[in-house]
């Protein structure tokens, strides 16, 4: 199995704090993989260094063969790369179809001049762009939100417009930063269903930061722990789960008996 | 008992309301607008403004405390509340009463200068300190009249104020419609001093006004809702026709309307477009790319500068091409300069960005005045003998201080139309205007402009979607730079003389306050906000000696009470309708 994303010895650093430090990392191609961590791991840094929010320090990122770290946000987009936020971060002022077209943006090509023109090929592109969006929108499950604005949306239709916004960018590797955050069971288990069916019907890889351990070990094919920024295990649920390391970094030591979930769980609470 | 208390409290609350109009009354009274206000005649030999706004105060104490009465009581009856109104009012008068006794015994105008024997007579209806009772009973029946105003069923009270409140505008207005008319002679010369006095209303003039109004305000509220109901039911046909009529009705006032306003007001409404010019450009960049631009009259200036230096036949005149031509290259210019603004200031956002862009409209300013640069700009002489433009063919240039010299297309021996007049440039002026707002509306709905809005959002989240921002910002810069451009080379030929001085930071700001006016990112605010800000204060001479003040007020009062300005973008609208229409069906 090829990867589509490697990163070789990735470092960043906050003034002293390393946030993370010299990590290896995969993600073969069609697959489903998860990083986990104890709060302030470094996962959302990392995340924020493949997508270009920050440069890295040290280290390659190499996506599709080629070498994205020192690349802009928008050109690792254009690439295929699109993520969503652990604190929602949608254009609040903006409907929420709006919000799915600017995930477009690059597929338009209309200049200023002939926008303001109103030339019969802008109005085409704008007219497919709309159609697409609605088509997006009806696929995360939101028809007929099209015209509310954004912040007006419920928490849970928020988090679909923003996975149906980065899908508009029509990304090959899908970035998501604790998608099931404030979920109940049953929504958690729909979102697992929709993340799979990304995959199987779309064709999207997909990377996962999250702390729901039932979705976690329900979809992944592959999960990478961090600790401390540190890659400290990495391999199937099954390896994970019964991975002292692991269970030290989130339990601390001579806790191995609890239940993981639970502890993660109370984990959560104590942190959060 | 505890009636008794409530009893207090109410009445405390209606003084507390008072005093606060009192307050109010004294400050306008002190900056000298009550006086100044006082020289206009809302309704002649009856009223003055200064007198109305003054009682208008105290009838909005009574109305407020009447209506804080309502809420304090148990059980609110027409007399508590009436006697909360007269409280209230008595008191919203008391401060000035007490400062008339005050001013008589001793002299305060060393310290306040407006507190001149004019204010005095004026407050107390030339009757001296004895007259100070006239006004705290004007207060307390002003305020009483407040109170029960309440008690009124909507249908009558609605009319009387929207009738009341047509006077006082129409009182403002009237030496202005006065002008107009007269020029027509005949008839309307007649109508016109039949209603209108030197100053103000005629009696019957104010009478019929109020009639007229409080007819047409009734039966609106009264059928109102069916009209609506009928030309929403007409059938398409009849839609586009009654818009078509609406269409053509507007477009016949705005080609005529020059024709007989002479050129005070059509210069006014000139300025207003120029400025609804900068509004729209500086829309682009804040109100739609949410970045904050405080130097913005540079563009203006910058604009200005270029047609008068490639017009004008004076000394610093580089070329002597026609306005027509020179208005692209203005535009263009004006765009570099944006892009030359834009390009270090990429990566300073929010407030750092306010103050770069405020030393970038300093510089220009400066530097445009500046005897360094004075043997091309003209320093603080600026650059005069701007050609007017020319339908027809310009003639030669022949020498310094002499204008080329407009022939007719067809003959060249004959004159051509040089439009040197305000009622000419009004043309030029509003045409671009409502080309521009075009322009801007079809930005608006663009990529382009969803990528400018959604930098305004969250610029991070925008280039993680594959927006350029170097690219998107660069473009918001230069289209607004462009707009203030073209606004700069329209007053330029309108003025005929450009100098640096004119260009102050209080242009920027000028145009940064109409935008929060009309409404963030809302192109009819802009508008709007330009009718409100520029267009009212240069009509009212009153007014604009206090612009400033107005403007503030204004500002906080919108802060307030309105924060999403006049005319909000259609979004906004559709959203609180939205959320009214959720909440009510709750």
């Amino acid at each position: 199995m090829t990867a589509i994303l490697t990163t070789k010895n990735v470092t960043k650093r906050f003034g002293g704090l390393v946030a993370v430090n010299s990590v290896d990392f995969q993600i073969p191609d069609q697959s489903i993989v998860s990083i986990i961590g104890p709060n302030g791991a470094g996962k959302t840094t990392f995340f924020n260094c493949i997508t270009g929010f920050g440069k890295p320090d040290e280290g390659e990122i190499i996506f599709e063969g080629a070498p994205i770290h020192g690349l802009r946000a928008d050109q690792i987009s254009h690439l295929g790369v699109s993520r969503t936020y652990q604190n929602i971060r949608l254009f609040a002022e903006m409907t929420a179809l709006e919000n799915i077209l600017v995930g477009q943006h690059t597929f338009l090509h209309a200049s200023w001049i002939s926008a303001v023109l109103g030339l019969p090929s802008v109005r085409k592109e704008e007219k497919d762009a709309l159609n697409e969006a609605k088509r997006l929108l009806d696929f995360v499950g939101l028809k007929g939100h099209g015209d509310t604005l954004a912040r007006n949306l419920p928490y849970g239709a928020q988090r679909r417009l923003e996975i149906a916004r980065a899908l508009a960018t029509r990304p090959k590797l899908l970035l998501l930063d604790e998608p099931s955050a404030g979920m109940n069971p049953s929504e958690s288990e729909d979102l697992t269903v929709f993340i799979r069916r990304l995959r199987d019907e779309v064709g999207i890889t997909i990377l996962l930061i999250e702390h729901h351990m039932r979705v976690v070990m329900g979809i992944s094919e592959n999960i990478t722990v961090l600790d401390y920024g540190e890659k400290i295990a990495e391999g199937s649920p099954k390896e994970i789960q019964s991975n002292p390391r692991v269970i030290e970094a989130y339990l601390g030591r001579g806790a191995a008996t609890e239940g993981m979930e639970d502890a993660h769980e109370r984990h959560q609470k104590k942190g959060g | 008992m505890m009636n008794n208390t409530d009893k207090e409290n109410f009445l405390w609350a209606a003084i507390k309301i008072g005093l606060l109009g009192g307050a109010v009354a004294l400050f306008i009274s002190l900056v000298g607008m009550a006086e100044v206000f006082s020289k206009r005649d809302v309704v002649e030999k009856t009223m003055t403004l200064g007198q109305f706004v003054l009682l208008a105060i105290s009838v909005a104490s009574g109305l407020l405390a009447a209506r804080r009465a309502a809420a304090l009581l148990d059980k609110p009856n027409a007399a508590s509340q009436a006697a909360a109104g007269l409280v209230a009012g008595f008191f919203s008068a008391a401060i000035l009463t007490l400062f008339v006794i005050i001013g008589a015994k001793i002299n305060i105008r060393t310290v306040f200068l407006n507190a001149s024997p004019g204010l005095y007579s004026m407050l107390t209806l030339n009757q001296g300190v004895s007259g100070v009772w006239i006004l705290s009973a004007a207060g307390a029946v002003s305020g009483l009249l407040g109170a029960l105003s309440l008690s009124l069923p909507n249908a009558v009270r609605r009319p009387l104020f929207h009738a009341i409140l047509f006077i006082f505008f129409m009182a403002l207005f009237s030496g202005l419609f006065r002008v107009v008319m007269i020029n027509q002679s005949g008839f309307w010369e007649k109508t016109a001093k039949y209603l209108f006095s030197q100053t103000g209303m005629t009696r019957p003039g104010a009478a019929i006004f109020f009639a007229l109004v409080a007819a047409i305000s009734a039966f609106w509220s009264a059928k109102g809702q069916a009209i609506k109901t009928d030309v929403a039911n007409l059938p398409k046909g009849g839609q586009i026709g009654l818009r078509v009529i609406a269409f053509a009705v507007i477009a016949f006032i705005a080609l005529g309307l020059p024709l007989v306003s002479g050129a005070f007001i059509a210069q006014v409404i000139v300025i207003v477009a120029l400025f609804i010019l900068m509004g729209l450009g500086l829309n682009i960049t804040l109100g739609f790319a949410g970045l904050l631009d405080l130097g913005f009259v540079a563009f203006y200036a910058i604009g200005a500068y270029t047609v008068g230096l490639l017009t004008s036949y004076g000394q610093y005149g580089l070329q002597h091409i026609s306005f027509w031509a020179a208005i692209p290259l203005a535009v263009l210019v004006a765009m570099a300069a944006g892009f030359t603004l834009g390009l270090p200031v990429l990566g300073v956002r929010g407030d750092y960005l306010a103050i770069a862009t405020l030393g970038f409209g300093e510089i220009v300013r400066l530097l445009a005045g500046s005897d360094f640069l004075a043997k091309y700009f003209g320093g603080p002489q600026g650059i005069i003998g701007i050609q007017k433009p020319c339908i027809g063919v310009l003639g030669e240039f022949t020498k310094v201080d002499v204008p080329r010299v407009c022939y007719s297309l067809f003959d060249a021996a004959k004159p051509g139309i040089e439009l040197g007049t305000p009622q000419s440039i009004y043309y030029i002026a509003v045409a671009s205007a409502i080309l521009i707002a075009f322009v801007s509306w079809r930005l608006r709905e663009s990529r382009l402009g969803r990528a400018w809005m959604a930098i305004r959002e969250d610029e991070d989240v925008a280039e993680a979607l594959g927006v350029n921002l170097i690219q998107t910002k660069l473009l918001a810069y230069m289209l607004g730079a462009a707009m203030a451009g073209l606004g700069g080379a329209i007053f330029a030929t309108l003025i005929g003389s450009i100098f640096a001085t004119s260009m102050q930071l209080i242009v920027s700001i000028n145009v940064a306050s109409l935008i929060i006016v009309g409404g963030m990112g809302s192109i009819p605010g802009v508008i709007v906000g330009a009718i409100a800000l520029i267009g009212l204060p240069e009509l009212l001479r009153e007014v604009s000696e206090f612009r400033y003040l107005l403007y503030g007020a204004t500002l906080i009062i919108m802060m307030l009470a309105k924060p999403e300005g006049l005319w909000p973008s259609k979004t906004t609208q559709r959203e609180l309708h939205h959320l009214d229409a959720g909440t009510s069906a709750e």
